[in-house]
């Protein structure tokens, strides 16, 4: 399923982490597996009504997977599944089973704090705190306790901005706002924030729906980078974008995932008239 | 199918479909019209068939204009993305088309003014064959009919074997009479332009296959076996 060459290490978390990292597990390197997120029916209902119906899919590590289809289809009530981000909402209830590196994550004793800190997650609109450039991807990684002192804190920032393509554009004002940034910079500074925590996972809905070419060029660029070392998961409404970012797509239609696959196939021979009619602009 | 949203990308995929079934007719014509100028030794159709080329190039630049234009502005996707890359590929092979149908008749210029040589009727069903290869070959393109594309791509042996019985007449009225050989030559080339003809039909057959399912058709097409002593038909 995955045609990602697989790097023989695991995930490489920044160095300062390695220690908290060895006495915490739940931020441990993970053996390498084929499939990072196994979803069996999943199904979400918001009050009396369902917005997904018994999803079943197998997400493989290291690889860009798209989620696409039409504006309330269940993608991103799907992607908030994944780090029980539903979890927010009062009326909002989750059945089935999503596992990550076979653990199951609705599980009744699994703490969802540590679990985002696994499984970020990217806006589509930049959200920075309004807080210094430094603070903003410091945050997590002082919340959750991961670095031991100022040093690490500092290797840890300079780290993660390096890694979201940021550091070279801010290393001379860390102090300045983040809200004062460009709204590239500012979904880059985002993405470092994600990183600082060395997450598994990095969810993304619709990260570049709000900015202009170029920016969503470099932020596409940088995703194709993460891959190496994440299990990127990306709900976007632009099909050239899933098409030039991922490697497997998976369509979701009137809360059904109806396909997935490799994401070339998909886009060059769906199996579903319902693919093939959304993805070649077809009433459907 | 469902309609495109964006009406005026179906009007234009549609419009290339068009585009190729017309170009496809001339390309038809151009074959059916060289065999019988050979046929009938007439120089007059000859002439007008060399001209009619120019048509078929210049349809073929247009198709290409139109493609490029659709790739940049429209992103074809899936079955739009077949569709759009079948009409580039088949107007390339209907243009080749054109060009042997073209050197058939500039043969046949030259034939006509030399003595007959008494393989008219081998040329005659060389040349039907073909045709109706392309002719059927057209019809599975417009209407998307796979099981008829594959026909034409499994009955092109027929024509390897009428290039193979044609190959050993002229051969051997060449070795009875060298004054022969130079119109025996000219035929040669007039049957391997079409066994040529017949090649670029098969590689329609082959596009189609790919424009409606999505898949490959193998590679390897049964071939007859080679003439004796003479070259084998090549791979195309």
């Amino acid at each position: 399923m995955t045609d990602t060459p697989t790097p023989a290490e695991g995930i490489q978390p920044p160095k300062g982490l390695r220690a908290a990292m060895e006495e915490n597990p739940t931020h441990g390197v993970q053996p390498k597996r084929d499939m990072k997120v196994r979803a069996r029916d999943v199904s979400v209902f918001y009050g009396g009504k369902q917005a997904l119906f018994d999803v079943a899919v197998d997400i493989p590590d290291r690889t860009v997977t798209a989620l696409i289809g039409p504006s309330g289809c269940g993608k991103s009530t799907f992607l908030r599944t994944i780090n029980r981000m539903n979890d927010t909402i009062d009326t909002a209830r989750t059945t089935g089973v999503i596992e990550i590196d076979g653990q199951n994550i609705y599980e009744k004793d699994v703490d969802p704090v540590p679990l985002r800190a696994r499984v970020g997650m990217v806006f589509q609109k930049p959200n920075p705190f309004p807080k210094s450039i430094f603070d903003n991807v410091a945050y997590g990684a002082k919340i959750h306790g991961i670095a031991a002192n100022r040093d690490q804190l500092e290797e840890i920032v300079e780290n993660s901005l390096r890694r979201a393509g940021l550091w070279e554009e801010v290393k001379d004002r860390l102090d300045q706002p983040g809200t004062g940034l460009s709204g590239g910079q500012q979904q880059r500074l985002v993405i470092a924030r994600a990183i600082a925590v060395s997450p598994e996972v990095i969810l993304m809905d619709e990260p570049c729906s709000a900015l202009d070419p170029i920016a969503t060029a470099r932020i596409e660029e940088l995703i194709d980078e993460l891959r190496e070392n994440y299990c990127i998961i990306i709900v976007t409404h632009s099909m050239a974008q899933a098409a030039r970012v991922s490697q497997q797509t998976a369509f979701f239609h009137l809360g059904k995932l109806v396909e997935s696959g490799a994401t070339e196939e998909m886009f060059t021979k769906p199996r579903d008239e319902r693919t093939q009619d959304y993805i070649t602009g077809r009433y459907g | 199918m469902s309609e495109h949203i964006v009406k005026s990308f179906g009007e234009e995929l549609e419009q290339l479909s068009a585009d190729i079934a017309r170009m496809g007719g001339q390309a038809e014509s151009m074959v059916a019209d060289s065999v019988q100028s050979v046929i009938r030794r007439d120089p007059e159709l000859a002439r007008e068939i060399i001209a009619r080329d120019q048509r078929v190039d210049d349809a073929q630049a247009d198709l290409e204009r139109k493609v490029i234009r659709l790739f940049a502005l429209r992103q074809p996707m899936a079955s739009d993305l077949r569709a759009t890359f079948a009409a580039l590929k088949i107007s390339a092979d209907l243009e080749r088309i054109g060009d042997l149908a073209k050197n058939i008749a500039k043969r046949s210029r030259v034939l006509s003014e030399a003595e007959a040589l008494p393989v008219a009727r081998g040329v005659d069903q060389m040349g039907r064959a073909v045709s109706q290869q392309l002719k059927n070959v057209l019809d599975a393109y417009a209407h998307s009919h796979v099981d008829k594309a594959v026909d034409v791509w499994t009955s092109d042996e027929e024509i390897d074997e009428h290039y193979n019985s044609l190959f050993r007449e002229l051969l051997t009225y060449m070795m009875e009479d060298p004054r022969m050989i130079s119109g025996a030559t000219h035929l040669l080339f007039i049957a391997k332009n079409l066994e040529r003809i017949g090649d670029h039909a098969t590689n329609i057959a082959e596009v189609i296959y790919f424009v409606v399912t999505g898949e490959n058709l193998a590679k390897d097409r049964p071939k007859t076996n080679t003439v004796e002593a003479g070259p084998e038909p090549e791979e195309d």
